[in-house]
């Protein structure tokens, strides 16, 4: 059977599909400003790149904010289930996952069978999420997908105490009036994020191993701040991204 | 997939709670009385909800409670509009939002019934938290009106002797003030008939509360919210006796014919803190969707839960300890304890706890509440934040994540 998983994010949509437990392929677009159509989109070009006839497709479940907009879809299930789903088919060892989406972060305690436990979210408050790094990213000129690297040069991390983000990217904005250094802030920015999700994921009782999953996992600075606070290893999939996406249709297929 | 309302109109029309007409009338009955009052020689005091109400009725005083008038503005959906005022005023956003949508409602005559009673003295009683105090001396100076302060120490594990006659020496004193202001002496027997009645309407609303332990629950949690309005308001009065006399029989009958809350009660779950008034409806169809009912609070049971302390032979003596025991009063192992027996009693299998960005006393404790919760129960607690008044801080798709994520580990547990 083949089925397919559609997450639409607040930044991103993405696509998977799984043919008898083997995913086939997955795809990333940008979400916009219509979710229901990026879902839409995102899934047909994954099935034009896969030259999969969307008839062939026995099941599809939609996650993610934009979930309800998926007008194709058969079900919807949170991107709590399909994140604990997905990281367990990558790594069937995981037993937290800390997601860190575009509008939220949340943490994800589960079982050997990749079965919720519990959950957490971050509060009503972009602080600790994608947009919050976008946001950084703006005010300091420089593309995010370098932020990693850069971050990783950093001698001594800057102290950015806010926890909201615009009085976050002020204090970002008064430590470049200062002359610090573009890596140092970065360092700072990444230890401020890991510090807010990481305040969650032990309200909650996170267990080892844990998976990084969701866009900001592919920040290795991130990745590294968190480590630091774990003290110890993240596993960070290269289908951290598309995670949520994977669960879905692993969820579509037990229908 | 759940959302559906399965049920044809003529069953929802017998899931209605037929008395609630009767609720609705009693309710404009008594503010009809109370903004009247100044025309028929009555006088009128604010008090908190956690108040000791009892001797205004004994004094013939009719109390109004800001505390429900802040619960009608969120009904209402007046609650952005009346907060925005108060900080416009010069309020905090941090600060509790009854206290700021009652403090802008007054030069205003605001909110949904043009403003409350002009009040001829103020009862504060700080056992359910410290902003009163502050609001009520705001009050105290705006209308320029007599303040008495019932101070309760908190009871972290019990309540000491010396504690018990300090708030006796208190009650004393209330009794002294009341007599000053009512320009009459405390009439005791009168006293005593209402103490009766107080407890007798404290009995019944937990007999109401306890038909929930049946399966189906006749009513849900989003029914209690409505139905509690007379055990704060009317409380010592033969009015709410009544009524909750009525209500509870409405509610065996249901029991007997299977009437339930929810079409299709399979999850039975348990709501901590205040509601979302002006969400009540979304929570209670989202819930329903997914066949979970709301089978208990740890709200509503506020206003009896101090039954084991009442004395009925001297009521007045055994209020020091009735009303400093109430729930926000109390340490967190002891409220951690009330629950896992509310657990218990009505079967629950998840617990929902509401952090209030309002209520400081109810929140602060909720996520050691949670730890001990699971650790002595394995049930799953789902925590959601919000605000009783202010929907600006109401994000409705991160709560309705939660709940479907919630819901979807409910259904796996299974």
């Amino acid at each position: 059977m083949i089925t397919a998983g559609i997450d639409v994010g607040s930044i991103s949509a993405k696509a998977a599909v799984i043919k008898a437990g083997v995913l086939l392929g997955t795809r990333v677009i940008l979400t916009g400003y219509h979710a229901g159509r990026a879902g839409k989109e995102v899934f047909e070009r994954l099935l034009t790149q896969l030259e999969i006839n969307p008839n062939d497709i026995k099941q599809r479940v939609a996650t993610g904010y934009g979930r309800n907009s998926v007008n194709f879809a058969d079900k919807t299930v949170t991107e709590i289930t399909c994140h604990a789903a997905g990281a367990h088919f990558l790594n069937p060892e995981i037993r937290s996952v800390i997601d860190i989406g575009g509008q939220d972060s949340k943490a994800i305690v589960m079982d050997g069978t990749g079965r919720v436990l519990d959950f957490a979210m971050n509060d009503k408050c972009a602080a600790g999420t994608g947009r919050f790094l976008e946001v950084m990213a703006r005010a300091l000129e420089v593309d995010l997908d370098g932020f990693g690297d850069l971050s990783l040069q950093a001698e001594h991390p800057a102290s950015i105490s806010s926890l909201c983000t615009v009085f976050a990217e002020s204090e970002v904005i008064s430590l470049i009036a200062r002359g610090e250094k573009r890596r140092n802030i970065i360092a700072g920015i990444h230890e401020s994020v890991a510090s807010r999700v990481m305040a969650m994921a032990h309200r909650i009782g996170v267990k080892n191993p844990v998976m990084m999953t969701g866009g900001v996992a592919r920040n290795i600075g991130v990745v590294k701040a968190i480590e630091n606070k774990i003290g110890g290893h993240v596993v960070v999939s290269t289908k951290a991204q598309v995670t949520g996406a994977i669960g879905a249709a692993l969820i579509a297929a037990r229908q | 997939m759940a959302g559906h309302d399965r049920s044809s109109d003529s069953e929802k029309q017998q899931r209605k709670i037929k008395s609630v007409r009767k609720m609705k009338e009693i309710m404009t009955n008594y503010y009809i009385e109370a903004k009247s009052a100044g025309q028929n020689n009555r006088k009128v005091a604010w008090i908190t909800s956690g108040g000791p109400v009892e001797p205004l009725i004994a004094m013939d005083v009719i109390p109004v409670y800001p505390e429900n008038h802040g619960a009608m503005i969120g009904a209402s959906k007046m609650g952005p509009d009346l907060c925005e005022k108060s900080e416009i005023m010069g309020y905090s956003s941090d600060l509790c939002s009854y206290a700021r949508t009652d403090i802008a409602c007054g030069p205003i005559d605001g909110g949904p019934i043009g403003g409350l009673p002009r009040p001829d003295m103020l009862v504060c009683c700080n056992n359910i938290c410290g902003t009163v105090l502050k609001w009520y001396e705001v009050q105290a100076r705006y209308y320029g009106v007599p303040l008495f302060i019932l101070d309760t120490p908190f009871c972290h594990e019990r309540l000491s002797t010396e504690a018990i006659k300090y708030v006796s020496s208190q009650i004393q004193e209330y009794i002294v003030f009341l007599e000053k202001h009512c320009g009459k002496k405390f009439d005791y027997d009168k006293m005593e008939d209402v103490g009766r009645l107080s407890l007798e309407a404290q009995r019944l609303w937990q007999a109401v509360l306890d038909t929930t332990v049946n399966r189906p629950a006749p009513m849900s949690a989003f029914d209690a919210f409505f139905h509690l309005a007379l055990i704060v308001t009317l409380r010592g009065t033969r009015i709410a006796v009544d009524y909750y006399r009525q209500l509870l029989d409405e509610m065996n009958q249901r029991v007997d014919r299977g009437i339930s809350a929810v079409p299709n009660e399979k999850y039975r779950l348990l709501w901590d803190n205040l509601p979302i008034w002006f969400r009540t409806r979304w929570l209670s169809e989202k819930f329903s969707a997914h066949d979970a009912c709301l089978v208990a609070d740890t709200y509503t049971t506020a206003w009896c839960r101090s039954l084991k302390y009442i004395d009925p032979s001297d009521f007045i003596r055994s209020m020091a300890e009735s009303y400093s025991m109430i729930y926000l009063n109390i340490g967190v192992d002891q409220m951690a304890d009330m629950i896992i027996e509310m657990i218990d009693k009505y079967d629950v299998d998840g617990f929902v706890m509401h952090s209030n960005r309002s209520c400081k006393p109810y929140s602060l404790g909720q996520y050691d509440i949670r730890r001990i919760i699971q650790e002595k129960t394995g049930i799953p607690v789902l925590m959601i934040e919000a605000d009783m008044v202010d929907s600006r801080s109401f994000s409705e798709s991160q709560i309705e994540t939660r709940i479907d994520a919630f819901m979807e580990v409910l259904k796996v547990n299974e």
